[in-house]
């Protein structure tokens, strides 16, 4: 029979297993799709939904109808204002949805309806109040000289886009590792590979380098986007942030490796990814700050590894943090990286 | 069990009183036998009758409960690495990645092996050179196989596992897939197969197992068992392998 010297013509089983990865992940447009514009469409959308809180109108409901117009009149000339047409059996439930934040009645003096818990009706109860009082003659003693400053890095936008980054790390690493080694079992495939001399230690490796491969422009196309539409700041070095995303890439892929380690049916993988996932898109302060939360659960939220990758990347982009500065988010990173991956390992099941 | 001692030297696979359950199922019921090189040997038997789990053990996939297995005279427990160049493997149902070429895929495969065929090579033994830039999941059932046959040799093994190669593929499929079996004989192979078509045993097969209820109930040349048996007397048509089965295992259809 003819022999031809070792692999004949094929590179190193790691390049090839590899290459495979890759080949089938950007043959799959939905799979890129997620990856990349995913991203960007949210930090667009979240960007719309959650300008900076100064700029944002107050919007003060007033009762339809002549009695209500020197009201109507005097507020729409106060600024930030938006005065809306509110009848009286609709007032709680304008109130209660957020579309009006301050009702108020003519009369003299008149009556403010509001919410005191909310900070948007307590602000628009402050600004009605003044327009209406300075209107009415009120004299002030003095007016401040304001300094208002727009400082990029402190708006809702700059926080929110290393979330939504480490929230890419995450789907992308734990989807693409533990989904896929289910579906290869299914199809049999993981079975039919382990029957070759292919050393398998080389196969998960090679998952995990497919990954990383995805992991430059997966962190760049979001973090260069922020930069260059909102002016976003990276103040740390590139090398931090690089080895950040490194370390929660693999981090997640051994999270989805132990995950999906013995899981033979899709539904089931879901049900698992959804169940380790969801938990960490609230708790771990991706769309608002875990501070939120009560004070027995921040150690347990601080250990989580979307936690630590969210609060590790707004460090080294938004302060300009040194690895020394977020050790402790780099050691449960690499925590995470480890210990999933050992027991990932032992338990794999090939069949 | 002195016979076999003898011939030892000369055996692909044996396998000695393989005994293997799964549960309260018992799949391999004390089973033993021996390939030997060169030949091409298969097993038969209805669905459940302990075929696959039986090639599994030989393929190291599986470990059985008990029993003693040596495949090209190395053992799973200690040669694995050394065995699996040397094996080619086709496992029932498995699916390769939808989205890779058929090059690709023959590559990937390659990449694994120390020794083998080119790329090339490969796709003229299976006739899928027209298909080299396909994706998997474009092609036909019988180039699948194919496919997989080709995955299976890529690195020129001395022994061949094959199981069902031709289960739920149209005849002109069976008949091409047979041709490159009988080209890999041909070359010096071994292959040990499993099949319920008895028309694939009769072509392909020096020797003939019959499995049941985890056992081997009958064993010999395909034609000597046909004869042997006297199924010509029991029909009107020439006796056929099927005859032989029929009489054996007594039951037309099986669930799985």
């Amino acid at each position: 029979m003819t022999s031809n010297g070792a692999r004949g013509g094929a590179h190193h089983p790691l390049i090839e297993l590899t290459l495979a990865r890759l080949r089938e992940f950007v043959r799959e447009p939905e799979a890129l799709f997620w990856s990349f514009f995913f991203p960007i469409v949210m930090s667009v959308a979240m960007a719309i939904a959650f300008p900076s809180q100064g700029s944002r109108p107050a919007r003060v409901g007033v009762p339809p109808g002549a009695a209500s117009d020197m009201l109507r009149k005097t507020l729409s000339s106060g600024p930030g204002l938006i005065v809306h047409d509110v009848p009286a059996e609709e007032e709680l439930r304008r109130l209660r949805e957020g579309d009006v934040h301050v009702i108020v009645r003519p009369g003299d003096p008149p009556t403010y309806r509001f919410d005191p818990d909310r900070e948007e009706s307590r602000i628009a109860r402050l600004v009605v109040d003044d327009v209406l009082k300075r209107a009415a003659g009120r004299s002030d003693p003095w007016r401040a000289r304001e300094d208002a400053v727009a400082i990029p890095g402190s708006r809702y936008v700059d926080w929110l886009i290393p979330g939504i980054v480490a929230l890419g790390i995450m789907n992308n690493s734990m989807w693409s590792i533990g989904f896929m080694t289910v579906q290869m079992r299914l199809r049999k495939l993981l079975k039919r590979l382990a029957a070759s001399p292919m050393q398998k230690w080389e196969f998960l490796l090679a998952q995990v380098l497919a990954r990383l491969l995805f992991l430059g422009p997966e962190v760049a196309v979001p973090l260069v986007f922020g930069v260059f539409a909102f002016g976003m700041p990276v103040r740390g070095s590139i090398l931090a942030l690089a080895l950040v995303a490194l370390l929660g890439a693999l981090a997640f892929g051994s999270i989805g490796l132990l995950v999906g380690s013995r899981v033979r049916t899709l539904e089931a993988i879901s049900g698992l990814m959804n169940l380790m996932m969801v938990p960490m898109w609230v708790l771990s302060g991706v769309f608002f700050s875990s501070s939120n939360f009560p004070e027995v659960v921040q150690p347990f939220i601080r250990v989580l590894p979307l936690t630590a990758l969210v609060d590790a990347l707004r460090g080294v982009v938004l302060e300009g943090a040194s690895l020394g500065g977020i050790r402790f988010e780099m050691a449960t990173l690499a925590a995470w990286a480890i210990v999933p991956f050992s027991i990932g390992l032992r338990i794999f099941k090939w069949r | 069990m002195t016979e076999n001692r003898e011939v030892s030297t000369t055996a692909a696979v044996r396998c000695v009183d393989l005994r293997k359950r799964y549960g309260e199922v018992i799949a391999v019921d004390g089973l033993s036998l021996e390939v030997r090189r060169g030949e091409c040997f298969g097993l038969l038997g209805p669905n459940g009758a302990g075929k696959t789990t039986t090639i599994e053990i030989l393929e190291g996939l599986l470990a059985p409960d008990s029993g003693d297995v040596e495949v090209l005279e190395l053992r799973w427990q200690r040669d694995e690495r050394q065995l699996r160049q040397r094996l080619g493997i086709q496992l029932q149902e498995s699916q390769f990645i939808d989205k890779l070429t058929v090059e690709e895929t023959l590559r990937l495969f390659r990449s694994f092996y120390d020794r083998g065929k080119t790329i090339d090579e490969l796709l003229a033994l299976v006739e899928l050179e027209s298909k080299r830039s396909s994706w998997v999941v474009k092609l036909s059932g019988g180039q699948k196989q194919r496919l997989s046959i080709a995955c299976a040799l890529v690195g020129d093994p001395d022994l061949l596992f094959l199981d069902e190669p031709s289960t739920g593929l149209d005849p002109q499929s069976r008949r091409q897939l047979w041709g490159v079996l009988q080209r890999y004989r041909a070359a010096g192979g071994t292959i040990l197969l499993t099949t319920h078509y008895m028309d694939e045993a009769e072509v392909l097969c020096d020797r003939v197992a019959i499995v049941d209820h985890g056992k081997i109930i009958a064993l010999d040349a395909p034609k000597a068992m046909v004869t042997a048996l006297g199924a010509p007397k029991v029909v009107v048509h020439e006796g056929t392998l099927e005859d032989v089965f029929m009489s054996l295992t007594g039951r037309h259809l099986r669930d799985e």
